[in-house]
């Protein structure tokens, strides 16, 4: 071994998380969703370069994993800002008005729904149901929830993000 | 096992572990320690207590002391007053619990007073992540029951007899599904447990799986035992960690207790569970679907016959019921089935879960014997409709369900009446409406939903049901056009009758039942182009009343695109070719001068 730091040994770091998860797995289709889900975990998104490489390495065709990622809304092709806020838009929401919150978000923010701030610090996106309807209309940041929601609180909220 | 005076519970389900539970927890630890009475008080994190819109919830016990809405700086003054010197702080009780002459028990609220807890007998009762309290409260005695002195058929006689029928929405007897999986012919079969609970609007399952999730790895052990499987699959949705969390340690325990995995109490039974998690997708909560997706193919539902009972999970027979409908199993087990059975209606036995959300006060999980009627769910139980509006619809059943109009609110709830009216049980989702809801808003949200979900395999159901929503959109906007609610129609019974899954079969559910009820909403929208429940922006006007307003100029300074003008003191008014109808002035205005016409 040489010490020689070449850009190979920068590449063959960026995938020492992908080697680890690896090699939890046996490999079969079967494991290939559990597999995605580690792998954005510990990327925060799905590299192409990733991708490429788990093809290489199991067998799995290109055109069956990107089958199953653009199927599932769980999966991101892109990386997210970072912070990622998840508006619900379940029924319970939707009739408590999360439209007026996702108006205030877009407004505070400057972008739409599915995009990232230009400084990289927020991703807006909706999701089907929390699963906390008792407390409609909410929002999760990160990991922290927010309900009862009402569009004026949106600006102090974001700005302990910012 | 230690004995306390006291036990302070506390709910870290998601509703109130979202406002702070936690730290409220953390709070009563030290405190407690700082009085010296950690030996003498216990603290635990339970589930579900239910009552979600009161949150955060702790009760103290023995003398079930309901505190709502608490917060962490308030549970100095609980230790100090109630904990040291006996003294419940009444401040804090919920209002309905404190009476004239002293306190209520928490079982004499009108919330609680109509429930029977089966499925949610151990939510908010134990701490889900300690197994001897889900032992002490007869956990796994069912299992050894069945185990050690039941035949597997006459397991499954027991559940065929107590009536119990799918939770998940198809409403397909259990007993039949698991005696078809135990005839079915191969030397391996699977037992799936359905958590991909999709439904925007309902949480039980969650909330099952938060708050006592051993009662469903009890009950799918003995679903292996009885149809002769030793593999089990739990198949949640990824958007649950906490739920996700408390499995784990779950089965982690359960498998150091040997309740799961090789010779299960020394009867040579094998069987374990592992956890699948679903990456977003609600046509995963289709049997034939989550199977794909288990196996790690796209969710795709295929053709029925053969059922998974006969090819299912990698081609083997497989058992698949919903959570729900497990966390009924063991309490059948224990009691028998004729208890079981003497509640509910002629063809519905037992009880259901209701998560009820949207227009009402109490919202939360409920649990009522099959039979209860709507009318004592929303007003009885749920308190009605806050602000004094007008109650207007329940939509049950989630995307796949309907909107029941107040006119049918003295239906009786079971599978074969709710289906009458046009919208299906469904998994148990209860979203009320009031006056302030537009009921074709509502049918093209749904349609939203579904046009994001449809997996695109059947025509009708991938194009129809777009065009569907296109339709309901323009009407919405005001560009209805006479002609677009017959095509409406023709479209929903098409995409009905030629699609594969439910999802698709049942997709137009929404807007059939709201054009068969709310027709004259419909029309409204198109012929007069008017809102009546004044939602739809295009619709609508925000104005403001010279005469009650005051000239604050709140309204102005909120605005965000600086639409209203006016002077200091006197009347202001909309620019309404710039205004957004973004709403944030009405919210904003102190004296109900701005309306909406």
């Amino acid at each position: 071994m040489n010490n020689n730091k070449c850009c190979c040994a920068e590449r063959s770091h960026y995938f020492d998380k992908f080697d680890k998860i690896l090699a939890m797995y046996e490999g079969k289709e079967s494991d290939l969703i559990p597999i995605l889900q580690d792998l954005q975990e510990a990327y925060g998104y799905l590299p192409q370069d990733v991708l490429d490489e788990l093809c290489n390495r199991t067998g799995m065709h290109p055109t069956q994993v990107m089958g199953v990622i653009t199927f599932y809304s769980q999966f991101r092709l892109l990386p997210t800002g970072q912070n990622l806020i998840k508006l619900c838009f379940g029924t319970a929401c939707h009739v408590k008005g999360s439209d007026k919150i996702a108006e205030a978000l877009k407004e505070e923010l400057k972008i739409e729904i599915g995009e990232t701030t230009k400084d990289n610090k927020f991703t807006l996106e909706t999701v089907a149901c929390l699963g906390c309807c008792g407390l409609a209309p909410v929002m999760m940041i990160g990991d922290d929830v927010y309900g009862k929601l009402v569009p004026k609180d949106v600006p102090k909220i974001l700005e302990k993000y910012r | 096992m230690r004995m306390y005076r006291t036990h302070i519970m506390i709910c870290r389900g998601t509703g109130c572990s979202s406002s702070n539970s936690e730290q409220i927890a953390k709070n009563f630890e030290e405190q407690i320690k700082t009085h010296g009475l950690q030996e003498e008080i216990i603290v635990e994190r339970t589930g579900c207590f239910g009552l979600c819109s009161l949150g955060p919830i702790v009760i103290i016990y023995p003398e079930a002391s309901f505190y709502s809405m608490v917060k962490p700086e308030d549970v100095e003054e609980i230790v100090k007053e109630h904990l040291v010197k006996g003294r419940v702080v009444k401040r804090l009780l919920y209002a309905e619990t404190v009476t004239e002459d002293g306190i209520k028990s928490i079982n004499e609220v009108n919330f609680y007073k109509k429930q029977v807890r089966v499925a949610l007998r151990n939510c908010g009762v134990i701490n889900p992540e300690n197994i001897d309290e889900y032992i002490a409260f007869d956990g796994y005695k069912a299992l050894s029951k069945c185990l050690t002195e039941l035949k597997p058929e006459e397991v499954i006689d027991i559940v065929k007899k107590s009536g119990l029928r799918g939770r998940g929405g198809g409403g397909f007897p259990t007993g039949n599904k698991w005696d078809f999986t135990a005839k079915a012919q191969g030397n391996q079969k699977y037992v799936c447990c359905n958590a991909d609970e999709g439904d925007p609007g309902a949480f039980m399952d969650r909330s099952i799986l938060e708050g006592d999730p051993h009662s469903v790895l009890e009950a799918m052990t003995i679903a292996g035992y009885a149809i002769g499987g030793s593999q089990g699959y739990i198949y949640i949705r990824a958007e649950y960690p906490l739920a996700v969390k408390r499995l784990t340690v779950a089965i982690t325990q359960a498998r150091e207790y040997g309740l799961l995995g090789k010779n299960i109490l020394g009867t040579g039974f094998d069987f374990d569970i592992e956890i699948r998690l679903g990456a977003g997708a609600f046509v995963c909560g289709e049997e034939t679907a989550l199977i794909a997706s288990i196996e790690g193919q796209r969710g795709m539902p295929r053709i029925r016959p053969p059922f998974p009972a006969v090819k299912g999970l990698f081609g083997k027979p497989t058992l698949l019921n919903n959570v729900e409908t497990y966390a009924n199993i063991c309490p059948i087990i224990n009691k028998g089935s004729e208890w079981f059975a003497s509640m509910g209606t002629e063809k519905s036995k037992g009880t259901k879960v209701f998560a009820l959300g949207g227009k009402i006060n109490h919202t939360g999980l409920v649990e009522v014997p099959m039979g209860t009627t709507m009318r004592e769910i929303i007003y009885e139980i749920g308190g009605g409709c806050p602000d004094d509006k007008a109650f207007k619809a329940v939509q049950m059943g989630g995307p796949s369900g309907g909107c029941i109009p107040a006119e049918l609110i003295d239906t009786v709830i079971d599978y074969d009446s709710v289906t009458k009216t046009g919208a299906i049980m469904g998994s148990g989702g209860m979203v009320v409406m009031d006056e302030d809801n537009c009921m074709v808003d509502i049918a093209r949200f749904f349609l939203d939903f579904t046009v994001e979900e449809s997996c695109g395999k059947c025509t009708f159901c991938r194009i129809g049901i777009k065009r569907m929503n296109e339709i309901l959109t323009r009407i919405t906007k005001g560009q209805g056009k006479e002609g677009d609610i017959e095509l409406l129609e023709e479209l929903a019974l098409n995409i009905k009758k030629n699609s594969l899954c439910g999802l698709g079969q049942t997709a137009p559910n929404p807007v059939l039942t709201t054009i068969k009820y709310f027709r004259d909403e419909y029309e409204a929208h198109i012929r007069d182009k008017k809102c009546p429940a004044k939602q739809c922006k295009n619709l609508i006007e925000y104005k403001i009343n010279a005469d009650k307003c005051k000239g604050c100029t709140l309204c102005s300074r909120v605005c965000p695109v600086k639409a209203i003008s006016g002077e200091l003191k006197k009347a202001h008014r909309i620019d309404s070719s710039i205004c957004k109808k973004c709403g944030l002035c009405k919210e904003t205005c102190k004296f109900a001068a701005i309306e909406i016409e």
